[in-house]
């Protein structure tokens, strides 16, 4: 009796100790945030004080200074551009290919997925040098002819978004080919009977049926696209900046204008709607890596 | 009879066509793209590793090997490797063990706030690389950073260019930010990994008197070495790359004497600094052939047979 009154005792000092250890984790992770989010709404002469303190009050001109004389509302425009653009050109491009190559017989669906897993090994931040310079050499060319004189392929959100969707491929075609190997074969024959095309069958029959894996595979990309500095700081001029380029560009501003305030509000806003999205989607985006997802 | 089989036939012939027709439209725009935004890009690094160029007009000259010749007499090349084994090896160590001491904390204590914890601990791996390296920053400044007002209120003396600023420090603060956001994503995966031993194990473990201690290095281990291998792996590519980002922000000269240069901060500066495509691209190839090759071999020097209870 005794005895196990004090295994009981230890094991419940065993807890509280896991808990603090686990706590004094959460706050190396969260306080940095939390810092960052109250540090925003302080102003210039609270800058000055101990950088601990917490602000009297809201101070929102921060927000609106870097909204607007940081022109953080033309780059957040840009990034939700960018970002949407990229994942409807992935889907349109990866759904097709990884149902065809993992679900069809036909000579070419191996080499074809082949292909694309080779893709894995290459990372963006070694081909954004060849990228750029093909780009700049067809632009070069295009120039010489008055019709494309408007036509501009580096500093174009659209190919930028082009970019970003193919350079995800291999990740999604391998995951989405995962998951539709897994769908029974009698949902496209039922549908085969029912005269369904074989486009109708991937748009009303298995896309549907795909959705989970979808998600994961747009949650994932959105996350890429949204937070992605190397290619668009390398392709992008100063109008056409996604909010991390902008985000740079507002931190070195800041060494010679001292406005700390507008730089901080400039990381909340990067920040947020990767926040509220997370909120939503954590459990499934931590499911989606314990299944094996990796990424890039 | 034969009317009825041609007829047949040509059904079958057009639905064989509308078949191919299409597997080529679900496939086609998708190859053709990877291919001029991927494959083509991939295989220029290679090719414009054997020429020199030396601006943006594009006029190169065939120099065959000479751009490797360089990278091998360059010695600030060699430092740069040294930077990146440093990162590769230091971020892997401390990532590795800390994923795995929360994970096993997190599988062995049954606490019904675990999502919770996972959650939190995740969290840094949404953000992005940017909004990190820009938060980091501020934490290291010399005069508003939460770092250097807690060293000054423990008394610890902090040099005017503060730890980011000063060669002997900065790189460990690269590797601080890149630890603080990879620890839960590997966490997750080794939670996974983890949850899928079997409990029997343990029981008879606790049963026979082993510490948890021990059990984690008996049982815990050697099973789920193959996901440890796997992650090694990971952690070698994803440094390499991440590392770029972190430093091209956090220390965008290449750090006090050069001292958190990495590979692909070194090869962009070639490339868009320099102008010197043809060595930035030979550098190109280096790394690539390089973590490929370290893939490899840390795939190969951790192959233990594998096991199962």
């Amino acid at each position: 009796m005794n005895q196990r009154k004090t295994t009981l005792h230890m094991a419940g000092a065993k807890k509280a100790g896991t808990r603090l250890v686990l706590l004094l984790f959460t706050v190396v992770v969260l306080l940095p945030i939390i810092w960052t989010i109250y540090t925003s709404f302080k102003t210039t002469t609270e800058f000055l004080a101990n950088p601990w303190m917490l602000p009297k009050g809201l101070y929102w001109p921060n927000y609106t200074n870097a909204l607007e004389k940081g022109n953080m509302v033309a780059y957040f425009k840009n990034s939700i551009f960018v970002t949407l653009l990229g994942l409807a050109f992935l889907v349109l491009l990866a759904v097709p290919t990884a149902y065809v190559t993992s679900r069809f017989k036909f000579r070419l669906a191996r080499p074809i997925s082949l292909l694309f897993m080779s893709g894995l090994f290459v990372s963006q931040n070694y081909i954004v040098v060849p990228i750029f310079l093909s780009l700049n050499k067809v632009q070069n060319y295009l120039n010489q002819y008055v019709e494309f004189q408007h036509l501009k392929l580096t500093d174009n959100l659209i190919i930028l978004a082009l970019i970003y969707a193919v350079c995800s491929l291999p990740f999604s075609i391998y995951l989405l080919s995962g998951f539709l190997k897994t769908i029974p074969d009698e949902y496209e024959n039922a549908a085969k009977i029912d005269g369904c095309s074989y486009g109708q069958t991937l748009f009303l029959v298995i896309v549907p049926m795909a959705k989970p894996a979808m998600v994961t595979v747009l949650m994932f990309n959105y996350m890429e696209y949204w937070n992605e500095y190397i290619m668009a700081t390398t392709l992008m001029q100063e109008r056409r900046w996604t909010l991390p380029v902008g985000l740079v560009n507002l931190m070195e501003q800041q060494k010679f204008a001292t406005d700390w305030g507008a730089m901080f509000a400039g990381m909340v806003i990067v920040m947020l709607p990767t926040m509220i999205i997370y909120a939503f989607v954590q459990k499934r985006l931590t499911e989606g890596i314990s299944m094996g997802g990796l990424k890039g | 009879m034969a009317k009825v089989n041609t007829k047949l036939a040509g059904k079958f012939s057009k639905s064989k066509f509308q078949r191919k027709l299409f597997i080529a439209e679900c496939t086609v725009p998708a190859i053709i793209l990877f291919a001029v935004f991927m494959v083509y890009p991939a295989i220029n690094v290679f090719y414009m590793s054997f020429f020199k160029m030396s601006s943006l007009s594009l006029e190169k000259k065939f120099v065959g090997l000479d751009n490797f010749k360089v990278l091998i007499s360059d010695t600030k090349f060699w430092q740069v490797f040294r930077n990146q084994i440093f990162f590769i090896v230091v971020v892997t160590i401390i990532t590795i063990i800390l994923a795995l001491f929360f994970a096993a904390l997190l599988t062995n204590s049954n606490l019904k706030e675990k999502p919770f914890y996972q959650t939190v601990f995740f969290f840094p791996n949404v953000l992005s690389l940017v909004v990190i390296s820009t938060l980091f920053i501020q934490i290291y400044d010399p005069s508003k950073g939460i770092l250097t007002a807690t060293c000054n209120a423990l008394g610890i003396q902090v040099a005017e260019q503060g730890w980011l600023g000063m060669a002997t420090s900065s790189r460990w603060c690269i590797v601080a930010a890149m630890v603080w956001q990879a620890v839960g994503y590997y966490m997750v995966m080794y939670i996974a990994a983890m949850d899928g031993i079997s409990k029997d194990l343990y029981e008879v473990a606790d049963l026979e008197g082993m510490s948890k201690f021990k059990q984690f290095f008996a049982i815990t281990m050697p099973l789920m070495w193959e996901i440890i291998r796997v992650t090694i792996v990971f952690f070698i590519i994803s440094t390499i790359n991440m590392s770029f980002v972190y430093v091209k922000i956090m220390t965008p000269t290449g750090g006090p004497d050069g001292k958190t240069e990495v590979f692909l901060t070194y090869m962009y500066k070639q490339a868009f600094t320099n102008s010197n495509f043809g060595y930035a691209m030979a550098l190109g190839v280096f790394i690539f052939l390089f973590s490929f090759a370290l893939a490899l071999i840390s795939d190969k020097l951790t192959q233990k047979e594998t096991v199962e209870y």
